[in-house]
């Protein structure tokens, strides 16, 4: 790979003062690494923020809301009782994205800024406006698992995190510190759409960096009917065909309040808030959830025309709402965010 | 008489144990020196440019921004390719395939070497590569099956004919009273083997060292003496271990020869190991297929005719075609048989033999077509292909050497509970509402044997040493071949030094075609008797020995004992009788071959029936396969734990092939798209689930003196459609691709 510096400030305002246009900020590095190797990205400094004090922490602030630092390792969170328990779907989601070894590598900031896995993105042999901007889309001659809400001419990629899916849906935000200063910005307009403009890939400033993200107290609410359901090719380590990050309030039988988000369809973790809208005071069953998903992504169209990852992010929707509806598992299933659930016996071979 | 081979000594206490791998220990702990693990003095590292567009021609390349770089020494393109002794166009032994060597600044496929880069270090070269930023003139690319005409060709993969016709074709169908007409399309797939290929070369004047996992020593080292134009002799090659190789390690491909040049060039070693992304390049894979299959049946169900064609993908500059439709030979009884291939000429790189070549992909056809013959005729599909059941090869008319597949069916039928299947699809669902459906296959696999050859040297002290190039690519020669030479030595395992993966030892033969154990094991077996042989004579001849004069009766050897065979009461130590025969090792030899008489006289095949179970969620279309019983009978079975890991393995690899591999092409290039392992999907630990493989029992008196018949390839065949078919019952929806998706249930 091409010659680059590697930076690994002792202190945030090192690390901030070191960062230049060129530079890449390195957290696990399992998807950063991966495209360096690839040459589709070229950074000509590294900056190595692991050894940053105290952004490797999960918190109860004092209003009830959850802070993590964003160094905190996807296993680490998704292993941790107290967070499991108040935030399930959260949990389950980092469960089913990749694997177990790399959960143990990658941190939490990292994921929410990873890179989309079109593979035309990922070679730079290929034509791709998001790696090169005006270079052409090598992806919409040859679609596959690509974008079906959201997409532009410019670009079909989607985001592949299974992690932020959930967070969108409980309306987490990202605590950013940059040259000028802190402030926050929602999860949910981290990664901004493509338009004319996919380059643009997240909504960071040059320069800036995630030290924490927070989950509202609220998004505790929805303990109880919480799940995360993930279709995918094989039974793990694969990227999502869609997804779906379904949680619901129910009070007296109806549903006091609801949250749904899709995964694996847009640029972004898509969050539906029409569809929460329909069901806020209904009864929660199968025929509404149905009707739900049906209205919510009649819009949805996808780059070569064809309907089965439309049916299949609608037929996803309803199903999650269909599990959050059943209730929060008391354990994550041994197939996190499976429809096969916990159900399959054990092996005969010892 | 009988003309079966008749054991000559009671063949012991090793074979049929389920020894571990006698390599484990160093495998898991790391110790184990694989090729690219070898780091000799003054070593410099080679990296390969690979081509980008499937077809064209290379206009530029950037050679002084690679040469300018920090620590490269030798930028290599067809502008300076030294010259090859041997014509680099030629196929130097009958196993070869068409090499890359910078010939020309053609591009013929994505993932073509087109240019060598030597650094001193690793990342000098990765990034000189990545600096020399090919320029192209582009032509559309031809990657599918139908980017151009079909040809026909003969002889398909492994000289195996074009066109096989038992019977008249016409009169089957015209018999028919019921019949089906279908197609399948199988994928491109790539080998993928955890480790990939690597060479560390060295040259000593006009000699040649190679540390290199390789599935056929003494094969390689002659195509790289020819190349060199040095003696055969002058190369050696150490290949201890392999992290598999599933058929892509079989010849040296191009990126070897272009590191041995660049090592004789700058006078020092020279490392190269592709990059998972080469992988999917110069070293071979499974060529697309599109089968046609036409089957007839009459009133009684019985088939009147399996008419099997098919179309395979190779490339423009060799003629490997995948021998798909010659699975439906051997194995049903039919009235007339045809298998006919064509072939079309695509910008590829050229297929190969990729686990159960041939087999897999037509299995997959014809077991999935018997089922819809089956369906149509309203019968079970195990009862069906019990009604056409062969009891002597159709076609031929040959015996078979043996055959126990009537109880594989049942003992597979049993064990997986197939009794109470429903005949209609979409009958059963489980408590998680899942579709649930039950498939079976057939499996057959050929046995052949190549030509190997071993020694067998008895120590003073009593213990053995013997010696043959034999390979394990991860399936447990070194376990299984030692298990076979300290018997036809009567030692036990402790007292025999197995000596394998070296080229300067006896040739052994090829690790391919599930015949390695057969023909290895038999080369040891006879460097063993011989040794016993001579041991026996010396014993006879003296007079001091208890087995004195007793030469006629014969001899037994066990537990390093020599004795009369049939009065255990006159035995001797083998170190005693080779004490007072001066101290002196005695040597044997022996040799591996199938005699061409003994290959005529019988059909010889292993055989298997696997039956999957398959749950699929109706509305969201995913799919897993739950349950999988694979029933093999395959011959003495020398290790039944190495055994039963081949034929998970193969089982693994059947359920990969029905659900997951498939390299996809970029429509305006040519390249593969997901060539890396996140993006080329094979199954993981996860998806694997209520596998079983069990062998039965059976005697094979005429494949070779051992019996044994080969497990490296057979667990894949019969899996593939029986997964296949579970999925059509538990679902109604017939998928005539593969790998069968997610999206092809929601859209069927």
């Amino acid at each position: 790979m091409k010659l680059f510096d590697f930076i690994q400030p002792a202190t945030i305002d090192e690390a901030l003062s070191a960062w230049r246009p060129g530079a890449a900020w390195l957290g696990g590095g399992t998807n950063l690494v991966d495209l360096m190797k690839t040459g589709a990205m070229q950074p000509d400094a590294v900056i190595d923020i692991t050894r940053l004090p105290g952004l490797d922490r999960i918190e109860t602030l004092p209003d009830g809301s959850t802070r993590i630092g964003a160094l905190v390792r996807n296993a680490t969170l998704a292993h941790d009782r107290d967070f499991a328990a108040a935030y399930p779907m959260v949990a389950e989601a980092l469960l089913s994205g990749a694997s177990g070894q790399l959960r143990n590598v990658a941190t939490v900031a990292g994921n929410l800024l990873q890179k989309t896995r079109c593979p035309f993105f990922q070679e730079p042999a290929a034509l791709c406006n998001r790696r090169d901007p005006g270079a052409g889309c090598d992806a919409m001659a040859a679609p596959g698992n690509s974008a079906i809400l959201g997409w532009s001419d410019a670009c079909i990629a989607t985001n592949p995190s299974d992690f932020t899916v959930p967070l969108v849906a409980l309306e987490a935000v990202a605590e950013v510190r940059g040259p000028q200063g802190m402030r926050e910005i929602a999860v949910a307009d981290l990664q901004p759409l493509p338009g004319s403009t996919p380059e643009r890939d997240t909504a960071l400033e040059p320069g800036e960096l995630i030290l924490a993200l927070r989950l509202p107290a609220r998004a505790r609410s929805f303990a109880a009917h919480a799940r995360y359901l993930k279709v995918r090719e094989r039974t793990s380590f694969a990227f999502a065909l869609a997804s779906a990050a379904a949680a619901l309030r129910i009070e007296g039988g109806l549903i006091a309040e609801a949250r749904l988000a899709l995964g694996a369809v847009a640029a972004k973790p898509w969050r539906l808030a029409e569809a929460e809208a329909m069901m806020t005071g209904k009864a929660p069953d199968a025929a509404l959830f149905a009707e739900v998903a049906e209205a919510v992504l009649a819009m949805a169209n996808s780059p070569d025309g064809q309907k089965w990852k439309i049916d299949l992010a609608r037929n996803t929707a309803a199903r999650a709402l269909s599990m959050a509806a059943a209730g929060t598992p008391a354990r994550i299933p041994a197939l996190p965010a499976s429809p096969f659930g916990t159900r399959i016996e054990d092996p005969q071979h010892v | 008489m009988s003309d079966t081979i008749s054991l000559s000594r009671r063949f012991g206490s090793n074979s049929g144990q389920p020894v571990t791998r006698r390599d484990g220990i160093a495998k898991v702990t790391g110790s184990a020196t694989f090729s690219a693990d070898n780091h000799p003095d003054s070593l410099l590292y080679a990296v390969y440019a690979t081509a980008t567009i499937a077809r064209g021609r290379v206009t530029r390349m950037d050679t002084a921004a690679a040469e300018a770089h920090p620590g490269i020494v030798l930028v290599m393109t067809p502008q300076n390719r030294p010259p090859l002794q041997g014509n680099p166009d030629d196929k130097p032994t009958f196993f070869s395939q068409r090499i890359e060597v910078l010939q020309d600044d053609t591009v013929r496929y994505a993932g073509q070497p087109v240019a060598l880069v030597v650094g001193e270090t690793l990342e000098a070269a990765t990034e000189g590569a990545r600096l020399l930023n090919p320029q192209y003139a582009m032509e559309k690319p031809r990657t599918g099956l139908d980017d151009a005409a079909a040809y026909t060709f003969e002889p398909a993969g492994f000289g195996t004919p074009a066109n096989t016709v038992h019977g008249d074709v016409e009169a089957g169908h015209a018999a028919a009273t019921a019949s089906v007409d279908v197609s399948y399309t199988t994928s491109a797939m790539y080998h993928n083997a955890m480790e990939t290929h690597a060479v560390v070369a060295k040259w000593n004047g006009d000699k040649l060292h190679l540390e290199l996992p390789s599935q056929a020593l003494t094969m390689t080292c002659h195509s790289m003496a020819y190349f060199f134009g040095i003696p055969p002799e002058n190369v050696t090659l150490s290949s201890p271990y392999l992290g598999g190789g599933f058929g892509s390690k079989a010849f040296p491909i191009g990126p070897y020869v272009l590191a041995v040049l660049a090592a004789r060039t700058l006078d020092r070693p020279v490392k190269l190991a592709l990059s998972r992304n080469q992988m999917f390049g110069p070293v071979g894979h499974r060529g697309a297929t599109r089968q046609r299959l036409r089957l007839g049946i009459d009133d009684q169900a019985a088939l009147t005719v399996i008419d099997h064609s098919g179309l395979s993908e190779t490339s423009t500059f060799d003629d490997f075609i995948e021998p798909a439709p010659n699975a439906s030979q051997g194995l049903y009884k039919a009235g007339a048989l045809r298998s006919t291939h064509s072939a079309v000429r695509l910008d590829i790189g050229t297929p190969g033999p990729m686990r159960a070549p041939g087999e897999a992909s037509g299995s997959a056809a014809l077991e999935c077509a018997m089922d819809e013959m089956a369906e149509k005729a309203g019968i079970d599909p195990l009862e069906f292909r019990l009604l056409n059941y062969a009891e002597i090869e159709p076609g031929t008319g040959k015996p078979y050497s043996s055959k126990a597949l009537r109880e594989c069916y049942r003992q597979g039928a049993e064990r997986f509970g197939w009794a109470g299947r429903p005949l209609q699809p979409r009958q059963m669902v489980d408590g998680d509402g899942m579709l649930t459906g039950w498939g079976m296959g057939t499996a057959l696999f050929p046995c052949p044997m190549f030509m190997a050859e071993a020694e067998a040297t008895l120590r003073p002290d009593g213990t053995a040493l013997v010696e043959t190039s034999a390979v394990d690519m991860g399936q447990g020669a070194w376990t299984s071949l030692a298990q076979i030479a300290a018997d036809s030595l009567g030692l036990p395992l402790d007292k025999v030094e197995f000596r394998a993966g070296h080229s300067s030892l006896p040739d052994g033969g090829v690790a391919g075609g599930s015949g390695h154990t057969a023909t290895a094991g038999s080369a040891l077996h006879a460097a063993g008797s011989d040794v016993i042989r001579q041991l026996g004579e010396l014993a006879a001849a003296d007079p001091a020995s208890p087995l004195h004069g007793s030469g006629n009766a014969g001899f037994v050897a066990r537990d390093g004992l020599l004795m009369v065979e049939g009065d255990d009461s006159r035995s001797e130590p083998f170190a005693d009788i080779l004490a007072r025969a001066g101290g002196v090792p005695l040597k044997g030899s022996g040799r591996g071959v199938r005699p061409p008489e003994a290959a005529e006289a019988h059909a010889m095949h292993s055989h298997g029936a696997v039956f999957a179970e398959v749950k699929v969620d109706s509305v969201l279309c995913q799919m897993r396969v739950t349950r999988m019983v694979g029933v093999f009978a395959a011959g003495r079975i020398i290790n039944p734990r190495l055994t039963e890991s081949q034929l998970l393995g193969g089982m693994i690899w059947g359920l990969s092939f029905a659900l997951h591999e498939e390299a996809r092409h970029d429509p305006r290039t040519g390249r593969i798209v997901n060539a890396d392992l996140a993006g080329y999907h094979v199954p993981v630990n996860a998806d694997v689930h209520g596998f079983e493989a069990i062998t039965v029992h059976e005697d094979d008196p005429h494949v070779n003196a051992l019996g044994i018949k080969g497990v490296g390839e057979i667990g894949t065949v019969g899996s593939v459609g029986a997964i296949a078919n579970a999925i059509w019952h538990a679902t109604g929806k017939r998928i005539r691709r593969f790998p069968i998706r997610i999206e092809d249930l929601l859209t069927a």
